[in-house]
Parts: structure tokens; C-alpha cells; sequence
């Protein structure tokens, strides 16, 4: 490398023009890079040397006695972990845990009556043994996972029939909770939940479900699950702005939310506007509001009171930069009307309308235009033809100076069919509405300048009052040296 | 400006309070109410120009109850309200009535936004300072335990930071309940608390009478920091470094280390990273003796971790952690202890723990003095130069004054010649951008004679590279090598070189050349600018290209205040003036612009030149276009006296222009 490289004025030859210019390298050569990327477990480390696994007879093979003592002990032989990140050590092995793990989920969703009282400890140490592990640092610090490949665990062979063999076991008919209680309990979970941080989509996928059948099977641990993924959360939104599995945890609320008493008891409600809503302030957004969005629209629908909270929330965190976030909340705020109750309704119509008209008049056009569409839904519509004379003025002004200045021509014509619906409702308001336009807009101005003179005033007072002080203390100092200064 | 407020004559001045027919509290509190946010932020942030208007009096009975009822408001508006309370001490009648402004900083710390109750506290803190020692046990310290007791998280939060600023002034009763809480605030339900308290651990610690550090801080310690979360562990680790500072060596090794000795193998990588992460302060915390028996072999296994944020953080110690040794015995340690797990790091699997160690193993060479250094870490060194990572090899080249000063550069210039070449060709501008930034300091290092002979070439290609921040910066580099060489380097390579740009084919180029003049004008001093440069740019004002005219007449207003008034008045106006009929708009503008700062620097020198009755007396005989100047002087002083040039240089620029000239029409 030292001693081939090219002379200064060969530089242009060797690296090509399009190359130098490069800046970005093409999405989707990085992208080839990462979808090669594995990750090994950061658990995994200073074992030492791996005692070599010898294959166990066949379960199916054993007599009915001996096959319960072989179950064990190949549950035991499958707590043996090996290291992925080394593709060439211990194939064997691997490929022998492999099968037993195998055989394993066949034999317990197979065969009735295997699932006895005293293999339920080797069953959850094996569980333990293997998923249960300090997650690695992420490989690229400034993972976006709109845009970037996840990092796969690379153990993901062993792991997934780890938690193939945990469903079944969950599933089975014969699956006990009050023995199993023993054994899954908060500190278990509390380990699960903080894997739901993986990288690895379908780790994730598999924790869902499996975090499900808990919560369904072990009422006890009900409450103590709620209160850690609340603690998740507000981790994630007041610490660490990062946590992959934000979005399977909502999926689990959403129907853990459907299925609350009524009423709601005070924690519940506490956990929709302290944690829910201020989840919507979260910079990936994009990856979970679906699902956010649906937990909200539960609780409105279990309880209609909640309704102007909750949209008073939102206004308070509506986004003031990020137009994508904004279209977003424009559609959870759609999803919310849709079941709105009209007294509901009322109650909110102002402010929320007031936000409604600075959408329509954003120049980003992906924003007015989601916020035109509430004209297309009947129910909006029939909500606002209700309260017209609140809604019309609030929102008279920005449709009709949008319907003048507006860049894009497709906002304005969607602009002037809005105003036609309105005006439809209510001709006579949108008439004086019509000709008051300029006297409201100089109105506005006026104001604008008092608001100017009374800060110019402020000021004054301010320098006058800074100017008293030291000329004060200026005459004290004179007096005291005794010199006369006019 | 003088007399224009004349003293006590305001109606308003004995009393200091406002004139209430003036500023009816209803007007203000509408300011504060404001649909706008942004106008409601605004009228927030001149809170203290409210309250003056409103006079200490009303602030306290009217505005701090408005905004102790009001706080349901965007975040914004609540962090500034928040920071403006923290200097309102004054505004509502001095330390006396300090105790007002609590009411409305406990509810913004109960937010849950984390900037705001920060701020609250910070602010609590700040105003905590000016309550008397009464009014701190009467009014502080109920607040500080009503916040450890709150229902929702966020309050018992914010109390975490509020309990070291009340300990030290409280009563012996108080303070047994102040510690009481924290003790309850560290085993907390919510990880948020525990972090929190954790996080103050080690303040807190600071504070107590030692023998509530034995008896109470150590066991919350041990606690934390076997905690089952470990984003709660590893903030026991940053305590560690406070309370081991406390403690006598014996009292350490009994109570402090088995606990660090655990976080130093923690399970979680995370915890392992923050011991990397803050081994310097640990090392001075525990004092030499601990160091060798526990710290080296903790920080041996954290080089070799099996993550290679461990390693990278580690790495990164490495230089302040041998610095830190007792001088006594230093070298053999980092020979015999250090030395061969840097060995290994070098060529490690991972660059980020390459580029970690880069940035600081050079510092290695003054710990360990020359013969060491030649035959221990030069291989090192070398190795990197080879690296196949662009970052570690511009780590070595950016620290090479550690190694200049021990055993000089030319032991290295052999492989650090074709290092340089090769980030200088890299295919990522990043890269080249960032050894351009290097090569004033190496041109300093390996002298004028080395840098003509191999990099000189280097530097002016930049000039014409395909990425503009590059060719911006390989401008800027010019400008530092001429500080560095002088202007009679300048004159000889540099100029004629970028002279000769002014009539490429290619636009961007020509730029270029008009760019190279603007930062080179300065450092060359007003002989060459007028003499070679101005000729040039002024040919430039008839090219094609509007973007190069334009900017011609941005390079004339630029280097205006070197040029004296004859070049100015014969020269340079009746281009700009040309260029001022432009048919191009911009071009019209910048020529506009150009002839305002043109004709105001012409009035000015019109001006000198008739207050001083000798102009040219003491500026020509200074000769102090040499030196270099700074970007921040005012350029319009010094050239201000030298209306006549120096004529004896005159010839021979003329020479010099003539074979521009000649390789202009040769072209």
C-alpha cells in the first residue's frame, strides 16, 4: 500500500470522477452491506471451552418411564449455549442441540400428559438459559429503523426454536399456571419485557405473543406487566428517546385496553394521559402511531368522557416542524372523531378547530390536504353542519386566504369546495363573514401594533428603572466624595 | 444620547413600584395568555420586564399566583418560565420573599417533561442559596419532602436533586429526616427514581458528616448498584468516583471496592462501558496503591471485553490512565501491564476501538521517553499509518506534535508520506476534508523544504477537486500555509500557481481562483494584492460566466481595504462600475454593494489623508503586510497610511505577472 501509490497527478485515474463526488454511498449498497449483519449476544463471553454435546436416544424411542427422565435431561443439555458469531466452532454440537430442540416442541404439542409438576423448573431454566441474555450495543449508533436494516441475532437457529418450544408450553392444554407461577414470576418477566428491545424483528414477534398468553394465563402478574412497560415508556420518552419494541408492546396494550372494566379505574386513565399521549412526542413516531392510535381510540370508546382530555393533549404536543408527524396526528385526530359523541364534540370544537385551520393553511401541501379531507367524512361533516356558526368563523379566514395565495393548485380547488360545503350550511354567516374579512384582518393589525407599544413601553419603564438605579447609587457616590455633579 | 434621561424626574421613582394605570395587571396577564405559543414564549421570556412594571408588591400578590394557577402550558413556555423564576429573587423584594417563587417552581417540577423539571430544579437550587437558614427549614425543606412524597414519579424525581442544597444549612433534626427520604427515594418502585437518586448519590454523599457516608451512603451504594436495572447500576458507578474520595484507603478497600471490583464485570455491558468510561476519575479517586492492586487488572479485562463499545471506551483512557501512574515505577507498569493489550488492540477486529486507540496512543511517547518510543511504539505507529481505516490514520497524523517532540518527525516521514497521500486521495470527501485540516500543522512539523518537495503538489490539486467544501477548504489551507511560510513562499509557489487557474476552461475553477485571492490578499499584504492579484480579478470582470463576474465584484469589495486609493480610484471603480450595468441581476447587486464599500473606504482614506500631514510617514516604513492577520482585526486601519507601495519589489512582480500573462495566452 506504501509504496504503490500513485503519484499526486494520477489521483483522478485511480478513483473515478463519480466516486470522489460521492457524499452519500447508494442506499441500497449499504443496504446489501447490513442485511449480512448478525449480532451475537453480549452475554456471550469468557465460557471457556464448551463441553461437546453427545446425542440423547429418541424421545419416542424411551419407554413411559424413562421418558421423563430423558425430557429433563435433554431440557438440561439444551441450557448448553454456543457462540454464533464463531460460524466453524462446534458444529456438531449445534446441529445436536438443533434437533433436540426440535424434538422438544414436537413432544410437548404432540403428546398429552409430558408436562408434569416437576419438569416445569427445567422447562423455565431452559427458557432462562438461552433467551434471556444483556442485548448487544446496537452496531450502528444511528439506527433508523424506517430506513436501515435490523440487526439479526445471530444465535437466531437456537432462539427461535427456544421460543417455538416456550408457546407450546404456554399452549398446552396441560400447561398449569398455578405450578407455573413458581417459576414465571416478576422477575421473569421483567427480563422478557426488557428483550422486547431487540433488534431483531422476529424475536420481537415471538415476544409478543408470548408476553400475551402471560398476561391471559397469569393473573397475578397482571398489574406488576402494566407497571413495567409504563415504566418502559417513560424511559423512552423522557430518557432514551430509543427502545425497538415500542411497537409490540402497544399491539399487547391495545388489547389488554379493550379488555379494562368499566369504569376505568383512576391508574388506567393516569396511564392514557400521562404516558399514552405523551408518547405522541416521540421523535420515531411513524414506527408505532397505528398502534398508538388504536389504544386511544379503546379508551374513547370505553369511556366518551376522556374524549376532550385527550384531544386537548394532543393539541398540546401537536408538531410544529415535523409535517410527517403532523398528517399523523391528523389521522389519529380522524380516527377520534369517528367515534366522537356530539356533546363530546362541543366541547372541544373551538380549540380543535382553531388547529384544524392552521393545518389547512400549511404550506407543507401533504397537510392541508390531509386536514381538507375531514370534509369527505359524513360524520365530520354532519358534526360541523351542527355546530356551523363556532366552526365557520374560526375557520372562514385561513379558507378564504388560502383560496387566494396557496402554491399548490390542488389545495386550492380542494379549498373552494370546502367553502362551498360551507357556505351550503350557512349562507347568511358566511356572507357577513365575507364582508367583515378586511375589518377583521385590520382589527388584527391594529392590535399587533398595540401589542408593539405597550413592550415598547415595557422597556422604556425597564431602561428607566436600570438608569434610576444607577444614578442613585452615581449621587450616593458623589455625595460621599462631596463633589456637586448637575 | 447624553441627558436624554434626566435622573428622579419620574413620578413613579421614590416608591420603585409601577404606575398602575399604566400596566393593569389584566393587560400583562393577556400578554402571558396569548393564543399564539410564540407570542406567549416571548411575553414569557421578558417575565422580568412584567414584574418590574408591576412593582415587587403586586408581583408577589398577583402574578405569581397567575402563574402558580396557570401552569397548563406547552413545554416551552414552561421551561422559560421556569428559567426565569431561578433570577427573580430580586424582582419580588430581595432574599426576604425568596420563598414566594415556590409555589409556582414545585408544580413546573411535577411536569412530567424532563427539560422543564430540570430547569425547575436547577432554579430551586439556585434560589435554595438565597433563603435564610429560617426560611429554609420554614419554607424549602417542606417542599423538598412534600416533592420525595408525590404520587406520580416525576415529583419524587425532581426532589432527588434538591436534597444536597437544603442538607448542609438544615437543623440536626431536619437533617435526619432529609436523609431519610433520600434513603426511601433510593429503594423507589420506579426505575426513574432509583436512576435519579442514584445519579445524586455521589453529590448528596458530599454533604453528609463522614460518618453517614460510612453508615448510610455505602449501603444505598451497594444497593444501587446491584440493582436489577442496569441503566440504574451503572449510574452508581459515577457515585463511586464521589464517595470513594471521601472514604480513607482502608474504609475504600472495605466498603467501596468489592462493589466497584463487581461493575467492573458486570454482566451488562452497558455498566462495564461507564467503568471504562470514567476510569480516570476512578484511578484519582482511589489513589495510586489501589490502583495497581485492583484498577490494572479491571482495566487489562475491559481492553480485551467482548464488546467493542468496552474496548473503544477503554482504549480511550488509555493515555490519561498511564499519565495518572505514580511516576515512580510508571514505565515499568506500562511496559510489562499496559504495552501488550494495546499491542493487541491495534489490530483489532473493530475500527472504532483502532480509532479510539489512535487518538491517543501518541501521547504515549512523552510518558515513556525516546528509546521506548523507537522501539515500541514506533512499530505501533506505523502499523496505524497502515490501517486500513481512513479515521485511524488520520488519528496518528493529527497527534504527530506528541511524537515530534520526542524523537522528531523524520523517523516517521517515510511512512507518513504516502499516509498522507493516500487520505488525500480518499474516496470519501469527509476524509480529504479532514487531513486538509491537518496540513498547516504538518507543514509546520516537517518544514517548508519536505512540504514543497511532496505535499505542495497535494495542496494545490484540492484546489480543483470535484467537491466544492473541499476545494473551500484547500482555499482556506492556503491561506494558513502563507501565515506559516511567509509572503515570499507565497509569492513564489503559491501565487503563480492559482494566477494560473484564472483562465481554466472549467468555471468552478476560475472561481476557485477568485476565492484563493480573497483569503490570500490578507496574508500577502497590499504589495502582491495590487500588484498580481488585482490585474487578474479585473481581467476576470469580462468573463462569460456570471456566476465568476459576480463574483469578481465580490472579491474587489473584499480586498478593497488593502488596496490604496490610486488602485481603488483607476482601477477598481471603473470595473465595478462596468459590472454595475450588468445585464445580470446578481451581478448588478454585488457590483452596487461592492461600489457602496468602495466609495466608503475611499472618503475614509480621503479623510486620513488629510488629517496627517505626512500620510505615508510611519505606515510604508512598517512593512506590516507580513504579518499575518488574525480574521477577527479590522482590516480597514492598518493599509489606511500606505498610499504609496513599496516600489522596490516592482520589477520583479512585474516579471512574474508578464509570465502569468504569457501562460494565459499560451493556453
Amino acid at each position: 500500500m506504501s509504496s504503490s501509490s500513485p503519484p499526486v497527478g494520477a489521483a483522478s485515474a485511480a478513483i473515478s470522477a463519480s466516486e470522489k463526488v460521492d457524499g452519500f454511498t447508494r442506499k441500497s449498497v449499504r443496504k446489501a452491506q447490513r442485511q449480512k449483519r448478525s449480532q451475537g449476544s453480549s452475554q456471550f463471553r469468557s465460557q471457556g471451552s464448551q463441553a461437546e454435546l453427545h446425542p440423547l436416544p429418541q424421545l419416542k424411542d424411551a419407554t413411559s418411564n424413562e421418558q421423563q427422565e430423558l425430557f429433563c435431561q435433554k431440557l438440561q443439555q439444551c441450557c448448553i449455549l454456543f457462540d454464533f458469531m464463531d460460524s466453524v466452532s462446534d458444529l456438531k454440537s449445534k446441529e445436536i442441540k438443533r434437533a433436540t430442540l426440535n424434538e422438544l416442541v414436537e413432544y410437548v404439542s404432540t403428546n398429552r400428559g409430558v408436562i408434569v409438576e416437576s419438569a416445569y423448573s427445567d422447562i423455565v431454566k431452559m427458557i432462562s438459559a438461552n433467551i434471556f441474555r444483556t442485548l448487544p450495543p446496537s452496531d450502528n449508533p444511528d439506527f433508523d429503523p424506517e430506513e436501515d436494516e435490523p440487526t439479526l441475532e445471530a444465535s437466531w437457529p437456537h432462539i427461535q426454536l427456544v421460543y417455538e418450544f416456550f408457546l407450546r408450553f404456554l399452549e398446552s392444554p396441560d400447561f398449569q399456571p398455578s405450578i407455573a407461577k413458581r417459576y414465571i414470576d416478576q422477575k421473569f418477566v421483567q427480563q422478557l419485557l426488557e428483550l422486547f428491545d431487540s433488534e431483531d424483528p422476529r424475536e420481537r414477534d415471538f415476544l409478543k405473543t408470548v408476553l400475551h398468553r402471560i398476561y391471559g394465563k397469569f393473573l397475578g402478574l397482571r398489574a406488576f406487566i402494566r407497571k413495567q412497560i409504563n415504566n418502559i415508556f417513560l424511559r423512552f420518552i423522557y430518557e432514551t428517546e430509543h427502545f425497538n419494541g415500542v411497537a409490540e408492546l402497544l399491539e399487547i396494550l391495545g388489547s389488554i385496553i379493550n379488555g379494562f372494566a368499566l369504569p376505568l379505574k383512576a391508574e388506567h386513565k393516569q396511564f392514557l394521559m400521562k404516558v399514552l399521549i405523551p408518547m405522541h412526542t416521540a421523535k420515531g413516531l411513524a414506527l408505532f402511531h397505528a398502534q398508538l392510535a388504536y389504544c386511544v381510540v379503546q379508551f374513547l370508546e370505553k369511556d366518551t368522557t376522556l374524549t376532550e382530555p385527550v384531544i386537548r393533549g394532543l393539541l398540546k404536543f401537536w408538531p410544529k416542524t415535523c409535517s410527517q408527524k403532523e398528517v399523523m396526528f391528523l389521522g389519529e385526530i380522524e380516527e377520534i372523531l369517528d367515534v366522537i359523541e356530539p356533546t363530546q364534540f362541543k366541547k372541544i370544537e373551538e380549540p380543535l378547530f382553531k388547529q384544524i385551520s392552521k393545518c389547512v393553511s400549511s404550506s407543507h401541501f401533504q397537510v392541508a390536504e390531509r386536514a381538507l379531507y375531514f370534509w369527505n367524512n359524513e360524520y365530520i361533516l354532519s358534526l360541523i353542519e351542527e355546530n356551523i356558526d363556532k366552526i365557520l368563523p374560526i375557520m372562514f379566514g385561513s379558507l378564504y386566504k388560502i383560496s387566494k395565495e396557496h402554491w399548490n393548485p390542488t389545495i386550492v380547488a380542494l379549498v373552494y369546495n370546502v367553502l362551498k360545503t360551507l357556505m351550503e350550511m350557512n349562507g347568511k354567516l358566511f356572507d357577513d363573514l365575507t364582508s367583515s374579512y378586511k375589518a377583521e384582518r385590520q382589527r388584527e393589525k391594529k392590535k399587533e401594533l398595540e401589542r408593539e407599544e405597550l413592550w415598547k413601553k415595557l422597556e422604556e419603564l425597564k431602561l428607566k428603572k436600570a438608569l434610576e438605579k444607577q444614578n442613585s447609587a452615581y449621587n450616593m457616590h458623589s455625595i460621599l466624595s462631596n463633589t456637586s455633579d448637575e | 444620547m447624553a441627558g436624554a434621561a434626566g435622573p428622579g424626574t419620574g413620578p413613579g421613582a421614590a416608591g420603585g413600584d409601577g404606575d398602575d394605570s399604566l400596566y393593569p395587571i389584566a393587560v400583562l396577564i393577556d400578554e402571558l395568555r396569548n393564543e399564539d405559543v410564540q407570542l406567549r414564549l416571548n411575553s414569557i421570556k421578558k417575565l422580568s420586564t412584567i414584574a418590574l412594571a408591576l412593582g415587587v408588591e403586586r408581583t408577589r400578590t398577583e402574578l405569581l399566583p397567575f402563574l402558580t394557577d396557570t401552569i397548563y402550558d406547552e413545554d416551552e413556555v414552561l421551561l422559560a418560565l421556569a428559567e426565569q423564576l431561578g433570577n427573580f429573587t430580586g424582582l419580588v423584594g430581595g432574599p426576604d420573599f425568596a420563598h414566594c417563587l415556590l409555589p409556582p417552581l414545585e408544580s413546573l417540577a411535577t411536569v412530567e417533561e424532563t427539560v422543564v423539571r430540570d430547569k425547575a430544579v436547577e432554579s430551586l437550587r439556585q434560589i435554595s442559596q438565597e433563603h435564610t437558614p429560617v426560611a429554609l427549614e420554614a419554607h424549602f425543606v417542606p417542599l423538598v419532602k412534600r416533592l420525595a412524597s408525590g404520587d406520580w414519579f416525576t415529583s419524587r424525581t425532581s426532589a432527588c436533586g434538591l436534597f444536597s442544597v437544603c442538607y448542609p444549612r438544615a437543623s440536626n433534626a431536619v437533617k435526619a429526616e432529609i436523609r431519610q427520604h433520600f434513603r426511601s427515594l433510593c429503594s423507589d418502585d420506579t426505575p426513574m427514581v432509583r436512576r435519579a437518586a442514584a445519579s445524586k448519590l455521589g453529590e448528596f454523599a458530599k454533604v453528609l458528616e463522614l460518618d453517614s457516608v460510612k453508615s448510610e451512603i455505602v449501603p444505598l451504594f451497594t444497593n444501587l448498584a446491584s440493582d436489577e436495572q442496569d441503566s440504574v447500576r451503572l449510574l452508581a458507578v459515577e457515585a463511586c468516583v464521589s464517595i470513594a474520595q471521601l472514604l480513607s484507603q482502608e474504609d475504600l478497600e472495605a466498603l467501596v471496592m468489592p462493589t466497584l471490583r463487581q461493575a467492573a464485570e458486570d454482566k451488562s455491558w452497558r455498566v462495564r462501558y461507564m467503568v471504562a468510561d470514567k476510569f480516570s476519575e476512578l484511578q484519582k479517586a482511589v489513589g495510586p496503591k489501589i490502583t495497581l492492586n485492583d484498577l490494572i487488572p479491571a482495566f487489562q479485562n475491559l481492553l480485551k471485553d467482548c464488546e467493542a463499545e468496552v474496548r473503544a471506551a477503554a482504549a480511550h483512557k488509555v493515555k490519561e490512565l498511564c499519565e495518572n501512574l505514580p511516576a515512580e515505577g510508571r514505565e515499568t507498569i506500562i511496559m510489562n501491564q499496559i504495552l501488550p493489550f494495546i499491542k493487541e488492540l491495534v489490530s483489532d477486529t473493530n475500527q472504532h476501538v483502532k480509532s479510539a486507540l489512535a487518538s491517543v496512543i501518541m501521547g504515549l511517547s512523552t510518558i515513556l521517553g525516546k528509546e521506548n518510543t523507537i522501539e515500541h511504539l514506533l512499530p505501533l505507529f506505523l502499523a496505524q499509518l497502515k490501517d486500513e481505516c481512513p479515521e485511524v490514520r488520520l488519528n496518528i497524523i493529527s497527534n504527530l506534535d506528541c511524537v515530534n517532540e520526542v524523537i522528531g518527525i523524520r523517523q516517521l516521514s517515510q511512512s507518513l508520506l504516502p499516509a498522507i497521500v493516500e487520505l488525500a486521495e480518499d474516496a470519501k470527501w469527509r476524509v480529504r476534508l479532514a487531513i486538509i485540516e491537518y496540513m498547516p500543522l504538518l507543514a509546520g512539523q516537517l518544514g517548508m523544504e519536505f512540504f514543497d518537495e511532496k505535499l505542495n503538489s497535494l495542496c494545490m490539486a484540492w484546489l480543483v477537486d470535484h467537491v466544492y467544501a473541499i476545494r473551500e477548504a484547500a482555499t482556506n489551507n492556503l491561506m494558513k500555509l502563507v501565515q506559516k511560510f511567509g509572503t515570499e513562499w507565497a509569492q513564489n509557489t503559491i501565487v503563480p500557481k492559482v494566477l494560473v487557474m484564472a483562465n481554466d476552461p472549467n468555471y468552478l475553477h476560475r472561481m476557485t481562483t477568485l476565492f484563493c485571492i480573497n483569503v490570500l490578499s490578507e496574508a500577502c499584504g497590499q504589495e502582491i494584492t495590487t500588484k498580481q492579484m488585482l490585474p487578474i480579478v479585473l481581467k476576470m470582470a469580462g468573463d462569460q460566466v456570471a456566476n465568476v463576474r459576480f463574483n469578481v465584484a465580490k472579491s474587489l469589495q473584499k480586498i478593497g481595504p488593502i488596496l490604496d486609493t490610486d488602485a481603488l480610484q483607476e482601477e477598481v471603480k471603473p470595473v465595478l462600475q462596468k459590472l454595475g450595468q450588468d445585464e445580470d441581476m446578481d451581478v448588478k447587486y454585488f457590483a452596487q454593494e461592492a461600489i457602496s464599500a468602495v466609495a466608503q473606504r475611499l472618503r475614509k482614506l480621503d479623510c486620513s489623508a488629510k488629517a496627517s500631514e505626512e500620510p505615508s510617514a510611519r505606515g510604508a516604513d512598517k512593512n506590516h503586510f507580513l504579518r499575518p492577520r488574525g480574521p477577527g482585526e479590522d482590516t480597514g486601519k492598518g493599509p489606511a497610511h500606505q498610499l504609496h507601495g513599496n516600489t522596490r519589489d516592482t520589477l520583479a512582480q512585474l516579471e512574474i505577472a508578464e509570465l502569468v500573462h504569457f501562460s494565459q495566452s499560451g493556453d
